[in-house]
């Protein structure tokens, strides 16, 4: 079972970065970015089951506060962004951009 | 012991988990989108506790699907996102290719990674009355300093939040 589960693991990953790179939405790209945290979480759960000690479960419990903590802090900043450009498309979120 | 029903059901889970997951990529709403990962997020859950981590899984509904996700609704709800505006919101010709060829090369990678060949298991954590000892003991002894790091980690999510979504002075 832990192959299957690092190929889940595996498979959501991508799909996450899949679509970091074909939405422009920020609020559905800060979703694909909790997906890829979760997809990882899974590698350390079937790592930790194949190692046979409960200690890799301790990491996802760190990863969950670190998502959180993202969360929080990223959709603030979406918010602060909507609040200038009436708008979540990266489209209009080009100040950085060379 | 069912082993059958076992390696039935944890593919049943993957696969609805990995469907989810297309589908949220997909759709155009971002309350529609946000639903098919909080899917994603329960079938993650359930191979969670096919793979002894049972007290994760708990924390995983709770803090994913529970907080989480309903802090994005919330802000989708509050942003008035909640139907699909423009035509779409999928990336033109560029992000597409783009996409496409990263997603190609992980592939790729991840089938060169299957190849490889796991050990055996080592010792079932077969202790099933007792979920949360073995994930609280480390946290509290040998991972004591990441433990109230994570917690400072917090605090500053939640002042750094609170100032950014805060309105200034002149927008009143």
């Amino acid at each position: 079972m832990i192959a299957e589960a690092l190929f889940f693991s595996a498979v959501l990953f991508i799909i996450g970065v899949v679509g970091v790179l074909i939405r422009r939405n920020a609020i559905i790209i800060f979703m694909c970015v909790e997906l890829m945290l979760t997809a990882v979480n899974l590698s350390f759960i079937a790592l930790a089951r194949l190692h046979g000690s409960a200690t890799g479960q301790v990491f996802v419990l760190f990863v969950m506060t670190v998502a959180a903590a993202e969360a929080a802090v990223g959709l603030a900043i979406v918010i602060s962004i909507f609040r200038h450009h009436k708008s979540v498309d990266l489209r209009n979120i080009n100040l950085l951009k060379g | 012991m069912n082993t059958l029903v076992y390696t039935f059901h944890f593919y049943l889970f993957g696969l609805i988990a990995i469907a989810s997951a297309l589908a949220f990529v997909t759709r155009k709403s971002a309350v529609a989108a946000a639903l098919w990962l909080v899917n994603t997020m329960f079938c993650l859950s359930a191979l969670f506790v096919m793979l002894d981590a049972q007290f994760v899984a708990a924390v995983q509904v709770l803090v994913y699907a529970g907080a989480i996700m309903v802090v994005f609704l919330f802000v989708v709800m509050l942003l008035n996102l909640g139907e699909a505006s423009e035509v779409t919101d999928i990336r033109s010709l560029g992000g597409k290719l783009t996409a496409g060829f990263v997603g190609l090369l992980m592939l790729a990678e991840l089938f060169s990674l299957s190849r490889l060949k796991f050990p055996r298991l080592m010792g079932a954590m077969t202790d099933h009355a007792n979920v949360v000892n073995p994930v609280s003991a480390p946290l509290f002894h040998e991972f004591l300093l990441p433990f109230e790091v994570t917690s400072v980690v917090l605090l500053v999510a939640v002042i750094g939040a609170v100032v950014l979504a805060k309105r200034g002075p002149k927008a009143q």
